[in-house]
């Protein structure tokens, strides 16, 4: 073994398919269990919500039109990705304090769940859209389409399995999102955002914040070019904010407190359906 | 007047068209309507009404009473009472103890009996209800006879089929009730709204308190005496009357589990608030400015009727309206002349009487909004055209009115009016058209005319708004789930999705 000095990464931010620095210019430090330096994260502020949003919102249309089949491809893509890279997260996990074996379970559920949800894509809309029976001479049908941008404010327990469980259903549906990392541990997430960008996912479906919450969660839940938040926190306070911010312009807020990111409750499709519109559509029956 | 059999078609082809196409319609000329009221000497109203609460009418703890009017005589039809915190409280107690010893008891089936046999005591009504419906709100009584009721009726008969079926509603889950339903509903289809609210609530086994608007108050007590007369069960459906304090005293109440409300978006934006921090679930439904969209190749005599069905229904007094008329630039000229002279030919009148197309505005307030947005449209330099029809001497009337001329950042293109007036703009893509279309921060509905499968498809799938109708417009049916994108709401109404604001779901396994 030599005495190499290795090489250390920059975490940086993720979005619209770039990896940029805060424009704030500040960086906050993630510190291992011996409270050693591990990194210095983006500590992302009001301007780089603003510059997240509208990658999100560009790439909307795109991603919601390809076809639900593709959509699964490319969630499927993101786990194989994942699966390759599987030595990396545990590792990077691992600095973060966690066992070996729990940091390998959180990479392997992480994955098993996008490929959950990748199965998901082409389905959803035949188990939840409908044919509906109306009295008058019409065809009529429902179908679900996805709602927009989602802000998605994760909670600070299992870094990676969380922002996984919470990206994969807003993505599967069609939605793009701009992601509120742990902000405690939000390394993996900045990795997790290097597998996205080798995955086919289009730069700005998924866009990646680090930083301290009560910095970005304001401004980013009062956007208006935000259509629905799915938030993780649990303080009353700030639930609250998030519902009081969302009134602004109606926005659909599902809270999603988790105790146990692994319990497999949290592979259901009724998570993808939170962030989805109905669409009835009618036309005359006639000759 | 020239006959001409075929008309230049956008690419200056002929395009084959009704030898009439051309023909003016001149129906004043051929027939004069004589009048035709119904008679309303056989309803029978009460002076006074007091609230409903705990299957008994009781009155108000205070007192206090409002007056509801007939917007077509500005006559007092009744007094009722303005329910205060108090009287609310006593509603949503009573609906508790409902839900806890009676309604969450009993069988899903038992539970569908009750909502079938409303159903049917409603039909049994029709007429009478239709009459009090058109008095107390203005709506022409075709429409209250024809529609409003005959669905109020269909969407309880549509819903108590699911009270026993809710195993099969959600895959991988058990539906369970959510406890008491705080409902709010508008004056554009009382008892229709209040079918809406209350016919889901109950199949799932929630009890409601239900407030019906300060100018419509008489089919939801004359529903209160239907639940009584059907023998529900006490306080599952509780009735309350009153305004905005009234209202917003039942979203305030901690034992309220879901509100529902359908209205204006500022007041559901009040709601959403008031309701934050809190679990209660709910479901606003708000407003609209629903883009009606003509292309080139559509049928125009079939677009006209449309488009006049799609603004004047209800005298424009219709969330889901299509108040935003967008034609394409060949055709435009054309149709918007025919369209003025369909516009002609409307009857704007007694409600009551069964060949009046457009009846009374709702109210003074609303009428005043109306001419104050009417004002607006001509400051912004939009060219008015209104029929020339006669109107009525008393009453709140509104002649039918176009705007041409107007841009898309006009304020009567982008603000609900809630009126007969429709807004013109032409395009000449199907992207801008698509643009324009989604170019307010409302999305309930829109229109499409063309003969074109294809481009029926890729264009209602861009514009957001939760419904589509393509070749028609202003269809509702209790199967069919309705409700908005963006700021026209958040939930549907209506169909087996209609069903989920008012479940929890836990896993079931």
């Amino acid at each position: 073994m030599s005495d190499r000095i290795e090489i250390l990464k920059t975490y940086k931010t993720y979005v619209g398919g770039k990896f940029p620095r805060s424009e704030s210019g500040r960086t906050y430090p993630i510190r291992d269990v011996d409270d050693h330096i591990i990194a210095n994260a983006c500590r992302c502020t009001r301007k780089d919500v603003r510059d997240a949003v509208i990658p999100a919102r560009t790439a909307f249309s795109g991603w919601s039109e390809k076809s639900a089949y593709n959509r699964g491809q490319i969630l499927y893509r993101i786990a194989e990705m994942l699966e390759g890279r599987k030595d990396q997260f545990v590792n990077e996990l691992q600095r973060g304090g966690m066992k070996t074996k729990t940091a390998e379970k959180e990479v392997e559920l992480s994955i098993d769940r996008l490929i959950y949800f990748a199965g998901w894509t082409d389905k959803y809309p035949q188990v939840f859209g409908s044919i509906n029976p109306v009295a008058s001479q019409h065809f009529n049908f429902t179908s679900p389409e996805p709602t927009g941008v989602v802000a998605v404010i994760s909670s600070d327990e299992s870094p990676l399995l969380s922002i996984v469980s919470l990206i994969a259903p807003v993505i599967a549906g069609g939605n793009t999102c701009v992601v509120l990392a742990s902000e405690s541990y939000p390394l993996s997430a900045v990795s997790f955002g290097e597998v996205l960008h080798s995955s086919d996912v289009p730069g700005g479906v998924v866009n990646i914040l680090t930083g301290y919450r009560k910095e970005m969660l304001d401004h980013l839940t009062k956007h208006m070019d935000v259509n629905a938040v799915l938030n993780c926190i649990t303080d009353k306070e700030i639930r609250k904010l998030i519902d009081e911010n969302a009134s602004i312009s109606v926005k659909r807020v599902h809270h999603y407190p988790v105790d146990d990111w692994s319990d497999d409750t949290h592979e259901n499709p009724y998570l993808i359906l939170e962030f989805q519109e109905q669409k009835t559509t009618w036309h005359p029956a006639g000759i | 007047m020239d006959r001409k059999t075929t008309e230049n078609a956008s690419n200056g082809e002929k395009k084959p068209t009704s030898p009439n196409a051309d023909l003016k319609m001149e129906f004043s000329e051929f027939w004069q309507y004589s009048p035709a009221p119904e008679s309303s000497d056989h309803i029978e109203l009460k002076e006074r009404y007091d609230l409903f609460i705990d299957g008994a009418f009781v009155p108000g703890k205070k007192g206090r009473m409002m007056k509801t009017i007939n917007p077509a005589t500005e006559e007092v039809l009744a007094e009722f009472t303005e329910a205060t915190s108090e009287d609310v409280d006593s509603a949503v107690k009573a609906a508790n103890r409902a839900y806890e010893k009676t309604w969450s008891k009993l069988s899903g089936k038992d539970r569908g009996k009750y909502i079938f046999r409303i159903a049917r005591m409603i039909q049994e009504h029709a007429k009478d209800l239709a009459i009090i419906e058109s008095m107390d709100g203005g709506k022409p009584i075709r429409e209250s006879r024809d529609v409003d009721i005959p669905l109020a009726a269909a969407y309880f008969f549509y819903y108590a089929g699911w009270a026993d079926k809710l195993d099969y509603a959600f895959p991988g889950r058990k539906a369970e009730p959510l406890g008491v339903c705080g409902q709010i509903i508008p004056w554009n289809f009382p008892l229709l709204m209040l079918s809406w609210k209350i016919a889901p609530a109950l199949a799932a086994g929630n009890t409601v308190v239900l407030k019906p608007a300060e100018t419509t108050p008489l089919t939801a007590l004359k529903f209160a005496e239907i639940c009584k007369d059907a023998g529900l069960p006490d306080g599952v459906v509780n009735i309350i009357t009153g305004a905005g304090p009234t209202g917003a005293a039942l979203v305030d109440h901690p034992d309220v589990s879901k509100i529902a409300f359908t209205g204006s978006t500022e007041v559901g934006k009040i709601i959403q608030k008031s309701l934050a921090g809190s679990d209660k679930k709910f479901t606003l439904e708000l407003g609209g400015k629903g883009p009606n969209i003509v292309f080139e190749d559509a049928s125009i005599d079939q677009a006209v009727e449309g488009i006049i069905n799609a603004i004047f229904f209800n005298q424009g007094h219709v969330c889901c309206a299509g108040s935003r008329l967008l034609v394409q630039e060949g055709i435009s000229e054309k149709l918007i002349s025919k369209l003025k002279q369909r516009m002609e030919t409307l009857i704007v009148g007694d409600p009551l009487d069964k060949n009046t197309d457009i009846g009374a505005i709702n109210s003074r307030m609303q009428y005043n909004k109306i001419q104050e947005y009417l004002e607006v449209g001509v400051q912004e330099g939009a060219t008015i055209h209104q029929s020339s029809c006669e109107m009525p001497e008393k009453g709140f009337f509104c002649k039918p009115t176009i705007f041409t001329g107007v841009g898309q950042s006009n304020r009567i293109v982008q603000e609900e009016i809630f009126g007969p007036v429709l807004t013109i703009q032409t395009f000449r893509t199907p992207e801008e058209a698509v643009e324009k279309a989604n170019n307010t921060p409302y999305g309930l509905a829109g229109g499409i005319w063309t003969d074109k499968g294809s481009k029926i498809f890729k264009v209602s799938q861009q514009i957001r708004s939760g419904v589509v109708w393509a070749n028609t417009y202003n269809k509702f049916d209790p199967t069919s789930p309705f409700g908005g994108y963006k700021e026209s709401g958040i939930g549907r109404e209506g169909g087996l999705h209609g069903l989920y604001p008012y479940v929890r779901l836990s896993a079931n396994r």
